[in-house]
């Protein structure tokens, strides 16, 4: 897909495939066949330069044409370079500006609470996006508001545009921030499908705040020259490198 | 009578960002007070540069462009001569409020350079896209605002805004831009440039759309129209006595931008023209919608803002003038 745009974001697209899903394949309550249902659990890539892990999570649900799929970042096509609600109706959100889908989460999930309504919201976020001010504005309000329908998931695969996140803008203790901000805070192997589903169902139980998941990840996982590569950050793999990458993913 | 002018040579040339990223490093070696912000973009805005030659006049300061605004600014004020850039996108709306109380109002000497301004950053789409931004920066009160069409007028106007006293928005492109400009040409705050001598009609353009100008120009000469190019690099202030004398001279003026119409360049040399010398005014820009992803070409093709349509402008224009009995 991104190799057939020549350009986009294949890293952080690898490092939250298992996230996704788990959440559109076996947690999340949703309908393909009827996107517009008022209970459906929202669900907002903060991450959006991702596109190409939800778009294919959306198409394998049946939200979207596959074949399409080829057509990423072309004119006209429903796969814009970043989610855009304009081409994709189901979208909760239009994202790529970093920083701005949890508060639209948080927006949402107090829309269910005072409509009585159990649907429940998810937002993924990356881990140099969480250096933005408005995620911690965000966070301070989740938790004072007591917003337990909603569950922020940090992709912390440890690396971001310009490089690692070490070096750009440290962000650790992750977790540590999440729990003094009031959320209830759970860290996991982001690629590890068990302990997600788990960790999704202690969120649901969670009563009285919010939820976030610090999911540790490998950036690129899955494709070995990609892995751990701040290069395929937003650099599109050859054709012989998509050759080899869909050889080791098959395997 | 159409002026006998030898025929306007566009080279393939670098883009602003890349120009920009260059200058940015060659002031550093000359002045040990420059100092740099980027906001996780280093790579893509080219102050990687100067990062790699003076790391330790570099702050990398993670995705938070609010907070980078004001860093800058306390850098400014401090003595050091500060950039800080991102995407135009992000550091303008993202630190809108840190450049209104932190730079314009207390009035500090902060650079601010934007890179991937406009749609002509193609694939990534209208959230990485920036088509307010002459808008935004023009309204803070004080504020330089510049948009180099070429390399040539990218490299002077750093330095420009490096020697100038007070807050500066340096707005640069993704793409190539054609080479406009030779080596050693002088580009001044105020000021602006007459690339192609005309009569019967302006074209004032600025960025990307300086090339368009002036093939639109060579387009309308073939029809025996003689159009003047001028290139408004200087977007605030803007160079009035040649957008009057334009006014004057042509009676016509059509103004073209890669920006929202309704809020950029077209409006402010409306307002020059509204007070001295009104006359015929068509618009080229973007109309009130966001764009969407495709390759720069087809977007600027798609979105109105290639040769043809300033071409399309001028005959409206020239109709107009024509029917309004003007010379
Ligand atoms: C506000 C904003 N600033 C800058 C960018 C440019 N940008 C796109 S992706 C990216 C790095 C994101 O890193 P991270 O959140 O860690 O994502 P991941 O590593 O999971 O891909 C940056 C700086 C942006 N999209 N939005």
């Amino acid at each position: 897909m991104i190799g057939a745009a020549k350009s986009g974001h294949p890293g952080g697209s690898l490092s939250a495939v298992e996230i996704l899903v788990t959440l559109f394949f076996d947690f999340m309550r949703h309908d393909p066949a009827n996107p517009a249902w008022p209970d459906r659990d929202r669900f907002i890539l903060s991450k959006g330069h991702a596109a190409p892990v939800l778009y294919a999570v959306l198409a394998e649900a049946g939200y979207t044409p596959k074949p399409a799929l080829m057509s990423l970042r072309k004119l006209g096509s429903p796969y814009q370079g970043h989610p855009d609600k304009r081409f994709i109706p189901a979208l909760e959100a239009s994202t790529g500006s970093l920083g701005v889908g949890l508060s639209v989460g948080l927006g949402l999930a107090l829309a269910a609470r005072l409509n009585h309504r159990p649907w429940r919201t998810y937002v993924v976020l990356g881990d140099g996006e969480i250096q933005e001010g408005q995620i911690w504005e965000a966070a301070m309000f989740g938790a004072f508001h007591k917003v337990d329908n909603l569950v922020a998931i940090v992709d912390y695969n440890k690396i971001q545009l310009d490089g690692f996140v070490s070096d750009i803008m440290e962000i650790a203790p992750v977790a540590a921030k999440w729990s003094a901000f009031g959320w209830h805070t759970i860290e996991l192997d982001g690629h590890d499908l068990s302990a997600l589903r788990a960790a999704f169902a202690e969120a649901e139980a969670t009563k009285g705040r919010p939820t976030v998941i610090v999911a540790h990840t490998i950036k690129g996982k899955g494709v070995s020259f990609m892995e751990n590569n701040p290069k395929f950050h937003g650099t599109a793999p050859t054709p012989a490198e998509v050759q080899a990458a869909l050889q080791e993913l098959q395997a | 009578m159409t002026p006998v002018r030898p025929k306007f040579e566009l080279k393939p040339g670098k883009a602003t960002r890349e120009a920009f990223g260059k200058a940015l490093a060659e002031l550093g070696r000359e002045n040990p007070d420059v100092v740099v912000c980027d906001a996780d973009l280093s790579k893509s805005t080219f102050t990687a540069l100067f990062a790699k030659e003076f790391p330790e006049r570099f702050f990398s300061c993670g995705i938070a462009e609010a907070n980078m605004v004001s860093i800058g600014a306390g850098l400014a004020s401090a003595g050091k001569t500060a950039f800080v850039s991102s995407f135009s996108a992000f550091v303008l709306n993202k630190g809108f409020e840190q450049l209104r109380v932190t730079v314009a109002y207390p009035r500090v000497n902060l650079k601010i350079v934007g890179t991937h301004s406009g749609i002509s950053i193609g694939e990534d789409g209208p959230s990485q896209m920036s088509v307010e931004d002459l808008s935004l920066a023009c309204s803070l009160a004080g504020f330089v605002v510049l948009s180099p069409a070429d390399e040539v007028a990218t490299e002077a106007l750093v330095r420009a805004a490096a020697a100038y006293d007070g807050p500066v928005f340096l707005r640069c492109g993704r793409v190539k831009a054609p080479l406009i400009y030779s080596p050693g040409e002088t580009f001044s705050i105020g000021g602006s440039r007459e690339l192609i001598g005309g009569s019967e009609i302006t074209i004032a353009a600025t960025g990307l759309l300086v090339a368009e100008a002036i093939r639109a120009a060579e387009t309308l000469e073939a029809e025996g129209v003689s159009a003047r190019v001028l290139d408004l690099y200087s977007i605030k202030p803007l160079d009035q006595e040649a957008i009057v004398r334009a006014a004057r001279e042509t009676g016509a003026i059509v103004v073209a931008e890669e920006h929202l119409v309704d809020s950029g360049l077209g409006v402010r040399v409306a307002q020059a023209v509204a007070r001295t010398h009104p006359c015929v005014m068509e618009f080229v820009g973007i109309q009130d919608t966001y764009a969407e992803s495709g390759t720069p070409e087809e977007l600027l093709d798609k979105y109105g803002l290639v040769a043809r349509d300033v071409a399309a402008a001028c005959r409206r224009a020239l109709t107009r003038k024509r029917g309004a009995g003007l010379q």
